[in-house]
C-alpha cells in the first residue's frame, strides 16, 4: 500500500500504522450495518454540471513566475533526474 | 505576559476608524504587537505579515481621509489561515513538504477581502494539511488554548480561533472539511461558520477533501461573521464547484426577530452518553434562550448519525490521498537531496516531508480506493453519504435550523490523543455530517463546563446562512458569553 503512496516508510511506521489502521478499520465496519440496497452512491452534494465559459484567451501564469517554486529548474522547465539511460538512447 | 491592548471586535474596530478615534495603522500596529506578546506562549501564527500590513494599512487610512473607503472592512486587521494563498507570500500549510514555497497567486477569498481594504495581518497555525482536530499536527509547533495553555484549541484551523480568541485579531478566515472551523471556534469560545458547499470560493484553498473542503469565517458575534461573509461569499468563475447564486447582505438580515423559525433538536445528539454533562447542560440553556426569544422547539431525527464519522473518514481519507499526490518534489516544495532516480526522488520527497497525521491518512485512503476495497469501503460510504443527506432533507421538512452541541467535549489536553488517532476522529462526530451534507452550521459559544468554553452548533438547510446567522445574532443580544475573555492570557 506504500508502494502504491508512493511512501517509504520505516520499520517502526510500518509497525504503528498497521495497527492504527486496523483499529480504524474495524471501526468502519460498522457501516456493514446499514442497508444500502438501491442507494445510488454521492459523490458530491452538487448536481454538477460541467461549466463553459466563452472560448476567449486569459493571460495565463507566467511560465518563469511557474517554475520559481521549483527545486531545480531551467529556463522555464522543471528539472528531474535522468529517467532514461543515456547509453541506451538511439 | 506583556502588556499589550485586546482589540476590540470587526464592528468595534470599524466604529473607532469611522470616528476617527483610531486609524488602520494603529489598529494593525496594536494586532502586530498583541501577536508578538502573546505568540510565544500560543503558537497561533505561522507568519506574521507585518511590513505588507502596515503598508496596506496606511492607503486605507489614505482612503478614509479621501472619503474613499471601501467597505466597512476597510482598514480592519484580518488573519488568513496558512492553506490559502496569497502572491508573494508563503503558505506552508504546516507541511516541511511546502518549505520555502511562496505563492504566484492570490486565492479568491483574498482578493475580495483585499479590494475590500481588508488588512492581511498574518497567516496562521494549523493540523498538516488540515488534516487534526488540535491543531498539534503542525510541522511548526502545536497552538495552545488561550482557556488553558495546556490544552488543545481544537483544528484543524485552530491558530485562526485561537487568533480571534485571544483579541489578536477581529477576524480570521477558516476551513472546515469535518468541522475544523466549529470545532476550534467551540473550543476557543468565539464564533465559527461553515457556509454552504460553493458558498465561498476554494480558488486559492490548498485542497485536501475536495468535495467536503469550504472556506469559513472566525469573529466573536454573528454581526462581525454577517459583515465577513458578505465580503467573501458569491460565485467566481475559477471554482466550478462555487454556485450561482446571488448573495444576500447577511449583515442586513439580523432583524432580532426568531418568532418564525422553527428549531429542530435530533435526538441523536443530546443522548446522555458519550457526551460531557456540562456541555449538554450549556447547550439545552443555549436551546431555551432561543425558545424564550420565540422560536418553536420540536425534536427530530437523523438515524445515520452514528455513521457518520465513518463514512467521513472514508471519503476524506480518499480525497486526500488523491489530492496529495501532486507533492511529488518536481513542481514545488521540498525535493529529497539524497534522492538519484525519479522514483527514489517521489519516495524520499513524501516521505521526509508528509507528517504523521498525513501519511496515516494517505495509507487509508490508498488503501479504500484499491482495487479489491473499493465497493466495501467508498462505494458504500458515497452510499451512506447520501443516506446521511436524506436525513437532512427530511428533518428541515420539520424544522428550520437543528441545533445540537458542536462538539462532544471541551478542549482536551495537549499530547491526550495523538496516540490513538481513532479517538480524535470521534470527537468530530456532531460535525462532520454538515460537511457529508454540504449544508451550513455555525458554532457559538453558549457557556462554561467546568472553565472551558462550549459550543451550540445552528445548521441550516442549503443556502440558508441567513438564517443561521439571525438566530446566532438574537442569541448573542440575550447572553453574554461571548465576551468572556480568555483566562491565561
Amino acid at each position: 500500500m506504500a508502494v502504491l503512496a508512493r511512501l517509504s516508510l520505516t520499520d517502526a511506521e510500518v509497525e504503528r500504522l498497521s495497527t492504527e489502521l486496523e483499529a480504524i478499520l474495524d471501526y468502519v465496519e460498522t457501516l456493514e450495518e446499514v442497508d444500502t440496497t438501491d442507494v445510488r452512491p454521492m459523490s458530491h452534494v452538487l448536481p454538477l454540471a460541467t461549466p463553459l465559459r466563452e472560448d476567449r484567451a486569459a493571460a495565463p501564469l507566467d511560465p518563469q513566475a511557474a517554475v520559481v517554486n521549483a527545486p531545480e529548474s531551467a529556463g522555464s522547465a522543471f528539472v528531474v533526474p535522468r529517467v532514461i539511460d543515456g547509453e541506451e538512447e538511439g | 505576559m506583556e502588556a499589550s491592548s485586546p482589540l476590540p471586535s470587526l464592528r468595534g474596530v470599524r466604529d473607532l476608524l469611522d470616528s476617527g478615534e483610531g486609524t488602520s495603522v494603529g489598529i494593525v500596529n496594536e494586532a502586530l504587537e498583541r501577536a508578538d506578546a502573546l505568540d510565544e506562549a500560543l503558537g497561533a501564527f505561522t507568519g506574521m505579515r507585518a511590513e505588507g500590513a502596515l503598508e496596506d494599512a496606511a492607503a486605507a487610512d489614505a482612503r478614509r481621509a479621501a472619503g474613499r473607503t471601501l467597505s466597512p472592512l476597510d482598514g480592519v486587521p484580518v488573519a488568513i489561515k496558512d492553506n490559502m494563498v496569497m502572491e508573494g507570500e508563503p503558505t506552508s500549510c504546516a507541511s516541511r513538504i511546502l518549505e520555502g514555497f511562496v505563492s504566484p497567486y492570490t486565492s479568491t477569498v483574498v482578493e475580495r477581502l483585499r479590494s475590500r481594504g481588508a488588512v492581511i495581518v498574518g497567516r496562521t497555525n494549523l493540523d498538516e494539511f488540515a488534516m487534526g482536530s488540535s491543531t498539534e499536527h503542525s510541522c511548526f509547533r502545536p497552538t495552545s488554548n488561550p482557556w488553558d495553555l495546556d490544552r488543545a484549541p481544537g483544528g484543524s484551523s485552530g491558530g485562526s480561533a485561537v487568533a480571534v480568541a485571544s483579541r489578536i485579531v477581529p477576524a480570521a478566515l477558516g476551513s472546515d472539511t469535518g468541522g475544523s472551523i466549529r470545532q476550534p471556534a467551540s473550543h476557543c469560545g468565539v464564533v465559527g461558520m461553515k457556509p454552504t458547499y460553493g458558498r465561498v470560493s476554494r480558488w486559492g484553498l490548498v485542497a485536501f477533501a475536495s468535495s467536503l473542503d469550504q472556506i469559513g469565517v472566525f469573529t466573536r458575534d454573528a454581526g462581525d461573521a454577517a459583515l465577513l461573509l458578505e465580503a467573501i461569499a458569491g460565485h467566481d468563475p475559477a471554482d466550478s464547484t462555487s454556485l450561482r447564486e446571488p448573495v444576500p447582505r447577511f449583515s442586513e438580515e439580523l432583524t432580532g426577530d426568531i418568532s418564525d423559525l422553527v428549531i429542530g433538536l435530533p435526538r441523536e445528539y443530546f443522548l446522555d452518553e458519550g457526551v460531557d454533562p456540562g456541555v449538554l447542560a450549556a447547550v439545552r440553556d443555549g436551546v431555551s434562550v432561543l425558545e424564550r426569544a420565540g422560536a418553536k422547539v420540536r425534536e427530530v431525527s437523523l438515524p445515520h448519525t452514528r455513521f457518520a464519522v465513518a463514512t467521513y473518514y472514508l471519503i476524506a481519507t480518499a480525497e486526500a490521498s488523491s489530492n496529495l499526490a501532486r507533492y511529488d518534489g518536481v513542481r514545488y516544495g521540498r525535493r529529497a537531496a539524497s534522492a538519484t532516480d525519479l522514483s527514489q526522488m517521489y519516495f524520499l520527497s513524501r516521505s521526509e516531508g508528509f507528517g504523521e497525521e498525513v501519511k496515516r491518512r494517505i495509507m487509508l485512503g490508498t488503501y479504500v480506493l484499491s482495487a479489491g476495497y473499493y465497493d466495501a469501503y467508498y462505494r458504500k460510504a458515497q452510499q451512506v453519504r447520501a443516506l446521511v443527506l436524506d436525513d437532512f432533507q427530511k428533518a428541515f421538512d420539520e424544522c428550520d435550523v437543528i441545533a445540537t452541541p458542536t462538539c462532544p467535549e471541551t478542549a482536551f489536553r495537549l499530547g491526550e490523543k495523538t496516540g490513538d488517532p481513532l479517538s480524535m476522529y470521534l470527537g468530530d462526530i456532531y460535525t462532520v455530517s454538515a460537511n457529508l451534507a454540504g449544508i451550513p452550521g455555525i458554532s457559538v459559544p453558549c457557556g462554561m463546563a467546568g472553565g472551558l468554553p462550549a459550543g451550540l452548533q445552528l445548521l441550516g438547510g442549503p443556502l440558508q446562512e441567513a438564517t443561521l446567522l439571525r438566530a446566532a445574532d438574537v442569541f448573542q443580544r440575550l447572553t453574554s458569553h461571548h465576551t468572556a475573555v480568555p483566562t491565561a492570557i
